[in-house]
């Protein structure tokens, strides 16, 4: 099983993909998503966010604000912009 | 020469330099409507996911937010026109002000108050003409929007929106007006109402019976106090973007058929000089062969 991640911005989709682990930060404190996640909807802060990859490499984005969504293993992550 | 013929010869000129003016607009027009296209696309997965996300949470949290449940007692409504910042595109600004016009109307009808808020100069010109109240204006960016405008442009409203109506610029509703693009030839000026949310309204079908409860982190109302304000701006940029795209389709097919108008005008001024220069040739051979005759039965009269 692995998770169907979707990192979006209002201008273009940054990443989209199949990964295994998911973390950032909500305005709770740091977060990691793997599979099988109860559905989740947080506040993100600005920070990093990491995904890795079922390849097993390991993407960091940094993001200013927004939100993550987790329902049936699909994680989406929406930020107003990507450093 | 003859004054006829130097007349159409000017005509003509004129319109072959005004013919080369809508050519070049016509293809700029062409290849920025894809350009434009693209960044509907490309804004698209963040609207749909930002709409996935507030249906969510407007469903499942039971938190009552102003963003969400119609005002009581609604006073005053915003309206938002996207209009185009030049001309030259056919009846694209004018029907969104028209559309504008008849929703004004509508909530008038309802006891509303109107506030106007404007993007692009047509509109902002057409409401300053007659004198008319205008609540916020932005232009300079109608044909290549960013994210920034809209941000700017949603900021303004959701400050209106927050305030109290009772003062002279709180507003209870907010609607939009924008040219939905819905093909190179079909474009469409539509108006529909942002706040109070009509959460029902996607490209893709909201997914019936398979929102899952979700935690909320911290909480849903902090939740949805985060969420709606990048939902407004998001709603407001997706529609700039479209009418952006509708802007360059229209100007594009209002130049198409200036730049056809102007084939059949060359074509039948040319006929017109053509008929003027005969006509002078003709009346040139007849005044010589007139000319020939009388200096023949004059020299003939006098042996």
């Amino acid at each position: 099983m692995a998770l169907n991640v979707a990192l979006v911005s209002p201008t273009q989709q940054v990443w989209s993909g199949e990964a295994s682990f998911v973390s950032a930060r909500t305005t709770e404190g740091d977060l990691g998503v793997l599979p099988g996640h109860a559905p989740l909807f947080g506040v993100l802060v600005d920070g990093a966010v990491s995904i890795k990859g079922t390849d097993g490499t390991t993407q960091e984005f940094t993001v200013r604000g927004g939100f993550l969504s987790v329902s049936n293993d699909r994680v989406s992550i929406l930020t107003e912009s990507v450093g | 020469m003859g004054a006829q013929l130097r007349v159409y010869r000017r005509r003509m000129r004129s319109v072959k330099a005004t013919k080369k003016i809508t050519k070049a607009m016509e293809l700029i027009s062409a290849s920025r409507i894809v350009k434009a296209q693209q960044r509907v696309t490309a804004s698209t997965p963040y609207a749909n996911e930002l709409t996935r996300a507030v249906s969510a949470v407007a469903t499942y949290s039971s938190t009552n937010h102003p963003l969400t449940t119609p005002h009581e007692n609604p006073r005053r409504a915003a309206i938002l026109i996207i209009s185009a910042d030049r001309g030259m595109a056919g009846a694209y600004s004018t029907n969104a002000i028209k559309e504008g016009e008849r929703l004004a109307a509508l909530l008038r009808e309802r006891g509303l108050q109107v506030s106007n808020f404007l993007v692009g100069r047509k509109a902002v010109n057409y409401y300053k003409f007659r004198n008319r109240e205008m609540a916020g204006t932005w232009t300079g960016f109608s044909d290549n929007p960013t994210y920034e405008n809209a941000k700017e442009v949603a900021d303004s409203l959701l400050s209106a929106f927050l305030s109290d109506s009772t003062d002279s610029n709180g507003v209870d509703e907010i609607h939009i007006i924008f040219t939905q693009f819905k093909s190179m030839l079909t474009q469409e000026a539509t108006a529909k109402r942002m706040i109070p949310l009509e959460v029902v309204e996607s490209s893709a079908p909201v997914p019936t019976g398979l929102l899952p409860m979700y935690e909320f982190e911290p909480n849903a109302g902090e939740v949805l106090n985060a969420l709606l304000p990048r939902y407004i701006e998001a709603r407001i940029f997706n529609a700039m973007l479209q009418s952006a795209a509708s802007e360059h389709a229209a100007r594009r097919r209002a130049m198409k058929s200036a730049t056809d108008n102007a084939e059949d005008l060359i074509k039948s001024l040319t006929r017109l000089a053509n008929a003027a220069r005969q006509a002078e040739i003709t009346q040139e051979i007849s005044e010589i062969v007139g000319g020939a005759d009388a200096l023949a039965s004059a020299s003939a009269g006098s042996e």
